[in-house]
């Protein structure tokens, strides 16, 4: 196998905290990020969160923008995670100019389109915002923001947006194509998913349990993370927080929402992702499942896992209790937790269950284990079908 | 041995135009600075039960990837790619406008399932029955593009592929479209889309469409044009244009002497055609120089359109008079470079060869 | 009676955009899901929304919609006797 690529930075904001050190000492107290809305305005104020506890206002502030600025909230803890990766990879100026930007998102923006639609016909205040809406537009302003002058674009395929994300800026340094790039995603909560994911009657109004038999749907949460990938030839002996060894896309092609019964496209995007990185199935050592709670995916998912698995299924577990799901950011915010269970040998614990589901039987980790981890597969499903798996393995010195 | 070849063997077309009637010389014109786009006949395409949920993003998307399939004879591709700039407008606005209306309280899924970015792609992979890779671009008036360097990537890495689909998808919607006139986009003053490029004002005109088509690797008696390379960037001045353009005929071995023909996304926008102003007297000043947006209005993913209008004028050999910028003629034109920017901002370029 | 089975499937032509759809299409005792008229999860979801908006009836789980749902029959009993408006 080759040795996959590496990352040498990280960031993230999550209702964890707004770095990877207090996301890791949340995630190693076994202490959840879900609370209530308060920052978002919603009359849904039952429905448990994974809620920034920051306003845009004070989030501008670690920016230091000037007051008319045009960053929606995606974009705000886009940029803030970012910095942090650029920083822990230690890009100079120079660096900057020729690193690209890959970012996932699902609404981008919509959280100003929310707040000021009914008054753009009549009011000039807010329309700069107008074109922020679109995801792209939350992209190119963290690009701006921080200075990344090469390639730059958006991957919006619901829930696996990140995760698609890192899969190309992997693929492209792999090609020759960047040298560097910044990959991840964001995404904020709004009364648009809120109320969307409502509509579905797939959110639980207590905090999440995924794959126990009494599951009864996700939280939403918010936040963005962020991987800085590099070429071989550049690292200059930078040190490596892990690799990218595996990558896998595939399409369910059952259902608009759903996941089928058999997991077809998890099971492909994992078996893929296993053919590229040149592993078996015996050498992943832990699995950071999707594991929304709800129904349909914890079944859909444990199903795949098991295809692929057989008998031995690795030790696994979802982290959505943490953090709630944060849709187009979950692949980016659980890449870091990845990384983070790699450097410290630690498996994040599976909150809230109790008892396994009726059709798998399978247990997911429910406390923090302490264990030697090599290979790390992180799975993320979304709307459409689309399905991607990544792997994350130990860098070898 | 790794492909590096782009083939395109299939495309449609759906735009404000008629997909073939601008080469008859049958022009729509129309007297506004919204334009809907021409509607195919849905039905003959998409079972009534399907379509009756659909916006038009979807409906026009799934029209032309059938089109552009069909006439490639491909019945499943390897994967699927598709670019939106903004997404399924009209289902985003449904459910948002529902969400404001009725306070948050007794909301049905129906337009936010219809309304995420990956609908359409998401909704080709359920009909082709297509398992493989799949992803969705959302990079402003860079969608597109995007998609095809993806492409480009897939057949580097992946000898067993084949065949994909890859096409961009825009729709209008009542608000979100209007919006474009508060913050400047669209011209204030309604005006024909035949005189766009003769005004001098700010902002343009703007309509909807898509445009699918059926790539491969390997090149067929279908074949249209090969993808010599496509490249998406940020550019402060026109001098760093002419300069990328130059960079990148070098690294894919042309030089500007092979260039036949261009087509640039001229929009009438005063404040920014500047950059293609600057190619047309600087760098292509002999070479023969086509508009289009004059007949497609101006969207995210339009440059679609120009693709096709390459690819038509390698088959058929003709030029028609209603594209042309300037006065400079060529006959069969061999290499065609495509160059667009919306409001200074994701530049890219496409070069095209008839091969 | 029957001017409720009527109403509904005005709803249900209405609300799930069936506009190919008559009403004499519906028969009274004909599956809506799967291979009868041919609904699916979705438009289940749009029915729940209208027990509540139309009839007062607040359904949690979306699971109980399947028996619910079955008919036009089904669904003018199952309203009768839970309807609060």
């Amino acid at each position: 196998m080759d040795k996959g690529i590496a990352v040498t930075g990280m960031g993230i904001i999550s209702a964890l905290g707004t770095s990877a050190g207090e996301n890791y000492s949340a995630l190693i107290a076994g202490k959840t990020g879900l609370s209530y809305p308060e920052i978002l305005k919603t009359i849904h104020s039952n429905l448990p969160v994974g809620e920034v506890k920051f306003s845009n206002l004070e989030l501008a502030g670690k920016l230091n923008l000037p007051v008319a600025h045009t960053f929606t909230r995606a974009t705000l803890f886009g940029a803030i995670a970012a910095k942090e990766a650029i920083s822990q990879a230690l890009l100079t100026k120079d660096d900057l100019k020729d690193t690209g930007f890959i970012s996932g998102t699902s609404v981008g923006g919509m959280d100003g389109t929310e707040k000021y639609y009914l008054e753009y016909a009549e009011k000039n205040d807010h329309r700069r915002f107008i074109q922020a809406q679109h995801p792209g537009f939350t992209t190119s302003q963290i690009a701006s923001h921080l200075n990344l002058e090469a390639y730059v674009t958006t991957i919006s395929t619901a829930c696996s947006s990140s995760a698609n994300a890192i899969m190309l800026g992997a693929r492209m340094i792999k090609a020759g194509k960047l040298k560097r790039v910044v990959v991840g995603g964001t995404d904020c909560l709004s009364k648009f998913t809120l109320n969307g994911f409502n509509s579905l009657m797939i959110l639980s109004e207590g905090f999440c349990k995924a794959f126990d038999d009494s599951r009864n749907g996700l939280n939403l949460g918010e936040g963005a993370a962020y991987l800085v990938l590099e070429a071989d030839d550049v690292l200059n002996g930078k040190p490596v927080l892990g690799r990218i060894s595996g990558y896998g896309n595939a399409n369910d092609a059952f259902h608009q929402t759903a996941s089928s019964e058999t997991g077809q496209g998890a099971f492909l995007a994992i078996k893929k992702a296993l053919e590229i990185a040149g592993l078996s199935s015996k050498n992943i050592d832990y699995i950071n499942a999707h594991g929304t709670a709800t129904k349909n995916n914890d079944l859909s998912e444990s199903t795949a896992i098991l295809r692929i698995f057989g008998e031995k299924v690795p030790d696994f577990s979802s982290t959505k209790a943490f953090t709630g799901h944060t849709l187009a950011a979950s692949g980016g915010l659980e890449a870091v937790f990845s990384l983070l269970a790699l450097q410290n040998d630690q498996i994040f614990p599976n909150l809230n269950f109790e008892i396994p589901m009726k059709e798998t039987r399978l247990k997911p980790v429910s406390v923090l284990k302490k264990k030697k981890l090599q290979h790390i597969l992180s799975n993320s499903f979304g709307f459409g079908g689309n399905c991607t798996s990544l792997i994350f393995s130990k860098n070898e010195k | 041995m790794k492909n590096n070849r782009l083939y395109i063997n299939g495309i449609s077309s759906i735009s404000a135009q008629q997909e073939n009637a601008v080469f008859d010389g049958n022009i729509n014109t129309y007297h506004q600075n919204i334009i809907p786009a021409v509607s195919p006949d849905y039905k003959q395409f998409i079972q009534p039960m399907a379509l009756r949920r659909m916006s038009k993003a979807i409906r026009m998307g799934l029209t032309s990837a059938k089109i552009a399939l069909k006439q490639a004879g491909i019945t499943k591709p390897d994967a699927i790619i598709t670019g939106t700039g903004e997404g399924c407008k009209q289902d985003t606005e449904k459910f948002l406008e529902a969400i404001l209306n009725q306070n948050e309280k007794l909301l049905t899924p129906t337009a936010f399932i219809q309304s995420t970015h990956n609908t359409i792609g998401g909704q080709l992979a359920q009909y082709l029955e297509c398992t493989g890779y799949n992803v969705t671009y959302t990079q402003n008036s860079a969608s597109f593009e995007s998609v095809l360097m993806d492409a480009q990537l897939l057949f580097l890495e992946d000898q067993e592929m084949n065949s994909i689909l890859v096409g961009g998808v825009d729709e209008l919607s009542k608000k979100m479209t209007s919006f474009m006139y508060l913050d400047h986009q669209l011209k204030e003053q309604e005006i024909s889309n035949s005189n766009l490029l003769k005004t001098n004002s700010s902002g343009t005109i703007t309509s909807e469409g898509a445009h699918f088509f059926s790539i491969s690797a390997e090149k067929s008696e279908k074949t249209y044009a090969e993808l010599i390379d496509v490249s998406v960037f940020q550019a402060k001045t026109s001098e760093d244009v002419s300069e990328k353009i130059l960079k990148m005929l070098q690294l894919s071995n042309y030089t500007i002497e092979d260039i036949d023909l261009v087509i640039l996304g001229n929009n009438g926008d005063n404040r920014f055609d500047h950059f293609y102003h600057h190619l047309q007297n600087g760098l292509f000043s002999e070479k023969p120089q086509l508009a289009y947006k004059h007949l497609t209005g101006d969207y995210k993913t339009v440059s679609g359109y120009a693709v096709w209008l390459a690819c038509k004028i390698f088959k058929t050999g003709s030029i028609p008079e209603i594209f042309k910028l300037n006065g400079v003629t060529c006959q069969n034109p061999k290499t065609i470079l495509l160059y667009n920017q919306y409001l200074g901002d994701n530049h890219s370029i496409m070069i095209l060869n008839s091969n | 009676m029957s001017d409720l089975r009527t109403e509904l499937k005005q709803s249900i032509i209405e609300q799930l955009n069936l506009e190919e759809l008559e009403l004499a299409d519906i028969d009274n005792d004909e599956p809506l899901f799967g291979d009868g008229l041919g609904l699916d999860s979705i438009d289940a979801l749009e029915l729940i929304v209208m027990l509540e908006k139309d009839y007062g009836i607040k359904l949690t789980d979306p699971e109980q919609g399947k028996e619910i749902f079955a008919s036009i029959d089904k669904m003018a009993e199952y309203i009768e006797a839970n309807r609060t408006k």
